[in-house]
């Protein structure tokens, strides 16, 4: 079964987001990486890029696929995970911890607060699977 | 829902990722398809490929037919049960698909891709009016192909030790397998058992009656042999250098245009398309890319030699062995210079001949520009 931490907000096309402060963390849910298979090749934006919420912004890449990430906030990239260069695994082995993508400063530090929650996060995987 | 192969229960059971594969519910990966590949590589893993087709030609114009309806030269194969790879091609020299037959006389027997079914069993009918040839489907057979540099002991000692009656039917089939050279199979108790595969490694197809399938899967497992879905599959063929049906050729481009030359024998032949391959003096070839820097190589990504489109990738994967990306492309030139496009940016990469690896080693060579 997949996990879907409920401190974390999401997007419908599958990205989670975590705020501290005006600094939101982004990778993909374990419900992504699952049904990506194995990941094999991450390519990161660069530190400084300015993005607007929706912008293709990274791209994941499995055995099977290609996948664009979208930003989910307006912001500026602050900070990329560097260790995705060498371990592209550790987006299946660890979604939501050493498996992160980048990091934003938000223009807007309430424009989390319009994602999904958990649970509608939740909803949405379980429909599709169905 | 999709046909279920008698295993279907058994990939539930082990968790594997299921998915449709040319209407039938195969598994993908059983947890992680690097996994599987890499035991394949470096140990012995068993595939359930009983969603291929399986077919028989019965009848004295067996020979004749085969000469008429393959590429390849069926009157060049002299051991018995030796395997020969072919094309098939339509009147205008176009793949209808590939496929192997097995030289054992009257029955030959064939094995065709399972999404080509219905397409090839009317052809293959079509073609054999005016010989005495009856194509006999045979869907009650299951299939699995075990590969690996230590597939074939861990199979003999599983056959050897299957002491039904007296016994004597595992000795033979441990006798048939020691028997057998590379790209041979025979007979034995209802199974046929060959050493090929779709791999690049060492191992053995079998296939045998379906209700025979899942007490020998289980034996298979128990003697650690790891399941490995269609995902491994796939780039285990990649890397060998080996074509996939509908992704590397189909019926818009002759063998010729698809790195098959070596399995076209034109000479004093007359086979469905062999007039159009001889006036074919000038075709885009099928050739393999590696690509040093990070990035996936992908089906259909633009191909440039000297900055100049020149085709498109046919298959492209991750390539677990090589820890870089491969491809096959189709292309009309090639260079030194060679790029690939990826998401609008070029990306250089080098024109090689296929295979990438064999038995488990980096093989490729630069291609010489033309």
């Amino acid at each position: 079964m997949a996990e879907f931490p409920t401190e974390l907000r999401y997007l419908k096309s599958h990205e989670w987001v975590k705020q501290d402060g005006d600094v939101v963390v982004v990778g993909i849910s374990d419900h992504a990486q699952d049904a990506l298979g194995d990941v094999v090749y991450v390519e990161l934006p660069e530190v400084g890029a300015e993005c607007q919420a929706g912008d293709e912004i990274a791209v994941v890449e499995s055995v099977k696929a290609a996948s664009d990430i979208y930003a989910p906030v307006a912001g500026t990239v602050v900070e990329v995970n560097a260790k995705l260069e060498d371990s592209p695994e550790l987006v299946n082995e660890s979604p939501y911890a050493d498996g992160w993508f980048f990091k934003v400063k938000v223009s807007d530090s309430t424009a989390v607060e319009s994602l999904l929650t958990a649970m509608q996060y939740q909803a949405l995987c379980e429909a599709e699977e169905h | 829902m999709g046909k279920k192969t008698p295993l279907f229960e058994k990939h539930e059971s082990l968790g594997a990722k299921m998915a449709d594969f040319g209407g039938w519910d195969m598994p993908i990966h059983y947890g992680s398809q690097i996994e599987e590949h890499h035991a394949v590589r470096q140990d012995a893993g068993v595939f359930d490929v009983s969603h291929m087709t399986v077919v028989e030609l019965h009848g004295a114009d067996g020979l004749a037919y085969l000469d008429r309806l393959l590429a390849n030269d069926i009157g060049r194969v002299k051991s018995p049960g030796q395997a020969m790879y072919s094309a098939m091609l339509s009147e205008t020299g176009g793949v209808l698909d590939d496929l192997i037959v097995y030289a054992t006389g009257d029955p030959y027997l064939v094995v065709v891709n399972c999404a080509t079914r219905g397409k090839d069993l009317a052809w293959m009918r079509r073609v054999a009016e005016g010989y005495e040839c009856e194509v006999v489907e045979r869907p009650e057979f299951a299939i699995l192909a075990i590969q690996g540099p230590r597939a074939i002991e861990k199979v003999k000692s599983i056959v050897g030790e299957d002491l039904v009656g007296d016994g004597k039917v595992g000795e033979q089939k441990v006798a048939l397998i020691e028997g057998l050279k590379v790209f041979q199979g025979g007979w034995c108790d209802g199974w046929f058992i060959a050493r090929t595969g779709y791999t690049g490694e060492k191992g053995v197809e079998i296939i045998l009656p379906e209700d025979q399938a899942v007490p020998f899967w289980d034996s298979l497992l128990e003697a650690g042999i790891r399941p490995i879905g269609l995902g491994a599959r796939d780039t285990l063929r990649l890397e060998a250098g080996m074509n996939l049906y509908g992704n590397d050729m189909d019926e818009s481009v002759t063998p010729l245009e698809s790195n098959m030359a070596n399995t076209v024998f034109l000479e004093g032949r007359d086979f469905l398309g062999a007039d159009v391959l001889r006036k074919q003096t000038e075709h885009d070839e099928l050739v393999g890319l590696v690509m040093a820097g990070k990035g996936i190589l992908r089906a259909h990504y633009p191909v440039f030699s000297d900055g100049a489109p020149v085709g498109e990738i046919t298959s492209g994967a991750f390539s677990p062995t090589l820890g870089k990306s491969i491809a096959l492309a189709r292309v009309s030139a090639t260079s030194s210079n060679m790029t690939v496009g990826i998401r609008g940016k070029m990306q250089a990469v080098e024109c090689v001949n296929p295979p990438f690896v064999r038995n488990g080693k980096q093989v490729y060579k630069p291609k010489k520009p033309r």
